[in-house]
């Protein structure tokens, strides 16, 4: 069964969903949407992520494997509404 | 006005040690500030051109492009600055020590002069273009052109007076040990530069993050704080670095000793 690529959405600001959940322990590819016209900065310590996203366009990116826990990201450029969270779940 | 003057201050900052630690490690060395100066110009103008082709980069190497471009551009950074200190190595003592024999350097055209300005051109371009990058998006985002402005020369004169600070604080140590801890201060720097490289390319999914992290400090020294951010910048320290990159910066420090040692085994015969 081909997996589905799980999408982030940016839009107003916000990401939604504002909860993603993923397996752990493996490699997962994440597509990053920003709807709005404004670009955003993914960012996340806990994944050690930092990536720029254009107005009106989408970025690919890779997290994991990642052990049980909840990772943190948010917009770098709005970070007071873009906040959200990758969980992590499953037997690794 | 004021979350603009903190995103520029925080990228700035970065270009700011690297200036300051480039500038005070080549005191006397005719040029050398001209030429940083220069690579800042220069620097900034790139950032422009990365920043208007941010999406095509992007999109690049399968959507990857922005990784392999941070990850080239401080390799590059980290090559030039290893070259420039150990070429410092040679030369930089007996230049802080008999500065007449600078103008001889000069004239004899030993003096690469251009690489500072090509290490200042690297460093100013990847920080630069997200400064251009987030200020574009502000005004398009109808923030007002005054709020911006104001945003960004606060920010900018943050992340200049931080510089003066480390500037006039190097400049309290004596010249005699001056010398030796610009040198480290560079190699840790790049390093450092090496080490967010490998971030990078494992962000790419190029290269295994093998233990991930290896450890974490952030309650302790969070590397996002003006503290933690300095430290990153100046000597790599990172709270939640990956196994790859650990064992880069190791590395990378031992290629450079080993550069330093076998240059000061073989002086170049021009040395003196």
């Amino acid at each position: 069964m081909a997996d589905e690529i799980p999408v982030i959405r940016i839009k107003e600001h916000r990401f939604s969903p504002p909860e993603l959940r993923i397996p752990v322990g493996k490699k997962i590819k994440i597509l990053v949407n920003n709807e709005d016209a404004e670009p955003e900065e993914f960012e996340s310590y806990e994944l050690r992520r930092e990536k720029f996203v254009s107005g009106h366009s989408a970025i690919v990116l890779y997290v994991g494997p990642l052990k049980p826990g909840v990772y943190k990201y948010f917009g770098d450029f709005h970070p007071q509404t873009a906040q959200g969270r990758l969980i992590a779940e499953g037997n690794s | 006005m004021l979350p603009v003057a903190i995103i520029v201050f925080r990228e700035v900052l970065e270009i700011t040690l690297v200036f300051t630690v480039l500038l005070v490690s080549t005191r006397g060395l005719a040029g050398g500030a001209k030429a940083a100066w220069m690579g800042v110009f220069f620097g900034g103008l790139g950032a422009c051109v990365v920043a208007y082709f941010a999406a095509a980069i992007s999109s690049f190497a399968e959507g990857m492009g922005q990784e392999l471009f941070n990850a080239v551009v401080l390799f590059l950074a980290a090559v030039l600055i290893t070259w420039h200190t150990v070429w410092m190595s040679q030369h930089g003592r007996e230049m802080a020590l008999h500065l007449k024999e600078v103008g001889r350097l000069v004239k004899r055209g030993e003096k690469p002069v251009y690489i500072l300005a090509i290490i200042m051109t690297v460093a100013t371009l990847r920080e630069g273009s997200e400064i251009v990058l987030f200020t574009c998006g502000l005004l398009a985002q109808g923030v007002s052109v005054p709020e911006a402005l104001g945003g960004g020369i606060l920010g900018l004169a943050a992340g200049a007076f931080t510089g003066v600070l480390l500037y006039y604080g190097l400049l309290q140590v004596s010249s005699k040990r001056l010398f030796g801890l610009t040198s480290w201060l560079l190699i840790l720097l790049a390093a450092g530069m090496v080490a967010q490289a490998v971030g990078f390319l494992s962000a790419a999914g190029w290269v295994p993050e093998i233990v991930s992290p290896l450890w974490d400090s952030s309650m302790f020294l969070s590397e996002k704080n003006l503290l933690g951010k300095i430290l990153h910048t100046l000597i790599g320290y990172s709270d939640r670095p990956t196994g790859a990159q650990v064992i880069a910066y190791l590395a990378t420090l031992g290629v450079i000793f080993l550069l330093l040692k076998f240059v000061k085994n073989h002086p170049s015969s021009q040395g003196k």
